[in-house]
């Protein structure tokens, strides 16, 4: 039995592989990179808000990045069931200071976080978002309290250009 | 099998068939020999061969009509319906053919599952054939966003965010399917491109499923190994040509029925409303053959499982030839895998009503025992059945108690009948 050795085949057939495999490599990724977002979904960015005519208790909505973005100018009875719960409760813990930067402005993303659906205002066990895809619910500050939902509803980058707009993106 | 000695009569056909064999392969397919005992749960590979070419041809004359753009596409459908000549009958045919389409699967799907079918030396058909199974699933949610509705919109972004219970890459993947921040133009475009290919997919495995049936041949009621050809058996055609050629005009007056009399009945009316990104309807569900994977996925209260769940549901199926221990294949002579048959299939149903209802209250409690006995059934019941179970005893052949002669057949019976 003679000790394997090294030779130029071998060492031909390794380079062929490697190069073979980066030559596969690049031929596929643009195949599977052009489903990607491209540059001019990307620069659909940002979206400016008129709130001005938002009182209390009430929700709008407006469509940023083709999703909804709910704007609620909260109650202060919202503002202290929000504030009243404790982290311990929640699955996905986050104080409602975190959440508002002004706690009368709820700006948030109206998605629900289990599988894409637009929960409805006011619903639900914690007067705050109720899913009627998989029945989850959150509170008045949307946070995720019951249901299969794993995060609570996301917070977009946003700011107050004036006092009576916002800047979300 | 002895049919491949087959010479062509004509010297034509000599000179062509030895060139390319296709007149051999057509000898074949006529004297393929079937066992004679085949019942009409037999028929519905026919049947469903005539569904895929039904909704390959439908399909073709509707892409013809159709505008894959997120603003155009509700309203060329509706075009569809209107104006295009016979574009209403063209489209409810594809549409409730889908539908017909599934409801031929489950029942072919549930013959194997009763006789046996899956098993030795048959795992690669039925291996195939849940291949085929998902790709139709696959068809059917990307064909049903295609008219986007509220249902087509709301149902791709339910269905496409499954994916976003994966770690850390969930939403990458969930972008790069959508092309963008949501369901949107890009979406609708890819879809419609998959749609289209899928059924040409399908079609090459349904060659591969029948040349794979054809090595041992089909299986039969009683179950057993037989002689071909033999007294066993007969010709495909025209024995089996004409039943399969009866069972599926008689599926084609069910699938008529639908189409002509209530073609709507099927699907839901918010597919009538344009979609609309910021409004969810208030009671989104997805079409009926989906209904008890879409109650398993619910029936569990975490995201993640949840996915794994029902996807689990589906891929336990490829392994069932390995979790039913039982070396009988036919239910006919498994007294308790009979009883066990009859009850998942009542859960499968159970789970496809609570599918459709409110994820709430009891609703909810029933698909949660529902999806746990559907686990339980393939996971244990069925590996224990096979090593637990008294089984009767099988005859020898399919002739012997036709003809009376068998004495294992009638004291199968006899034992049958005692044990009751």
């Amino acid at each position: 039995m003679s000790e394997k050795k090294t030779n130029r085949r071998d060492f031909l057939f390794t380079a062929t592989y490697a190069v073979g495999a980066v030559g596969v490599g690049a031929t596929i990724w643009p195949m599977i990179d052009q489903m990607n977002p491209d540059a001019s979904v990307k620069a659909l960015a940002s979206t400016e808000v008129d709130v001005s005519d938002v009182n209390p208790g009430k929700t709008i909505t407006v469509l940023w990045r083709g999703k909804p973005v709910f704007i609620r100018r909260r109650t202060q009875d919202e503002i202290a069931e929000a504030k009243s719960v404790k982290l311990e409760d929640l699955k996905d813990p986050q104080k409602d200071e975190d959440r508002a930067k002004d706690p009368e402005w709820l700006v948030m993303l109206g998605v629900c976080t289990h599988l894409g659906c637009v929960p409805l205002d006011q619903k639900g066990d914690y007067n705050g978002w109720f899913c009627p895809c998989h029945g989850s619910h959150y509170d008045t500050s949307g946070r995720i309290r019951k249901g299969p939902a794993p995060t609570n509803m996301e917070i977009p980058k946003y700011e107050f250009v004036d006092s009576n707009t916002i800047k979300i993106g | 099998m002895s049919d491949h000695d087959y010479t062509p009569k004509s010297k034509v056909g000599k000179w062509f068939n030895d060139r390319l064999p296709l007149l051999t392969l057509a000898n074949h397919l006529t004297e393929y020999p079937t066992p004679k005992n085949l019942n009409y749960w037999w028929t519905f590979g026919g049947i469903l061969t005539f569904c895929l070419i039904t909704q390959i041809i439908t399909g073709l004359v509707l892409a013809m009509h159709y505008i894959a753009h997120a603003d155009m596409a509700f309203d060329s459908v509706e075009h569809i319906m209107r104006d295009v000549n016979y574009g209403w009958l063209i489209r409810y045919i594809h549409a409730n053919g889908a539908s017909m389409f599934f409801l031929a699967v489950y029942i072919h799907i549930f013959r194997s599952l009763f006789y046996g079918s899956y098993k030795s030396p048959r795992e690669i058909i039925w291996i195939i054939g849940i291949i085929i199974y998902l790709l139709m699933m696959a068809a059917a949610f990307m064909g049903y966003v295609l008219p986007w509705g509220q249902m087509s919109f709301w149902g791709a972004t339910v269905i496409t965010n499954l994916f976003s219970a994966i770690p850390l890459v969930g939403e990458g993947i969930v972008t790069w399917l959508w092309g963008g921040y949501s369901v949107d133009n890009p979406t609708l475009t890819r879809f419609f491109t998959l749609h289209y290919l899928i059924p040409f997919l399908i079609l090459g495995l349904v060659v591969l499923h029948i040349w794979a049936l054809h090595v041992p041949g089909n299986n039969n009621p009683v179950g057993i190994d037989i002689k071909k050809p033999s007294k066993d058996t007969v010709p495909f055609h025209p024995y089996i040509v004409i039943k399969d050629g009866f069972a599926l005009l008689m599926f084609m007056i069910v699938f008529a029925f639908f189409v002509f009399y209530t073609p709507n009945i099927l699907g839901h009316a918010d597919n009538y409303i344009e979609a609309d990104p910021l409004v969810t309807p208030a009671h989104i569900v997805p079409e009926w053959y989906l209904l008890p994977f879409y109650a398993i996925l619910r029936s569990v209260p975490d995201k993640l499982l949840g996915v794994v769940a029902m996807l689990s549901a589906i891929f336990i199926l490829a392994a069932l030839p390995w979790l039913d221990t039982s070396k009988i294949r036919s239910a006919v002579f498994r007294p308790l895998y009979r009883q066990f048959y009859w009850i998942l299939v009542a859960d499968v149903l159970i789970l496809g009503y609570v599918g459709a209802m409110p994820a709430e209250g009891l609703y909810l409690l029933i698909a949660r025992v529902a999806t746990a006995y559907y686990f339980l059934h393939f996971l244990v019941i069925l590996p224990l059945l096979g090593l637990k179970e008294k089984t009767l005893p099988v005859p020898l052949s399919i002739t012997e108690p036709v003809l009376g002669g068998s004495i294992n057949f009638a004291s199968a019976k006899n034992t049958e009948r005692s044990n009751k």
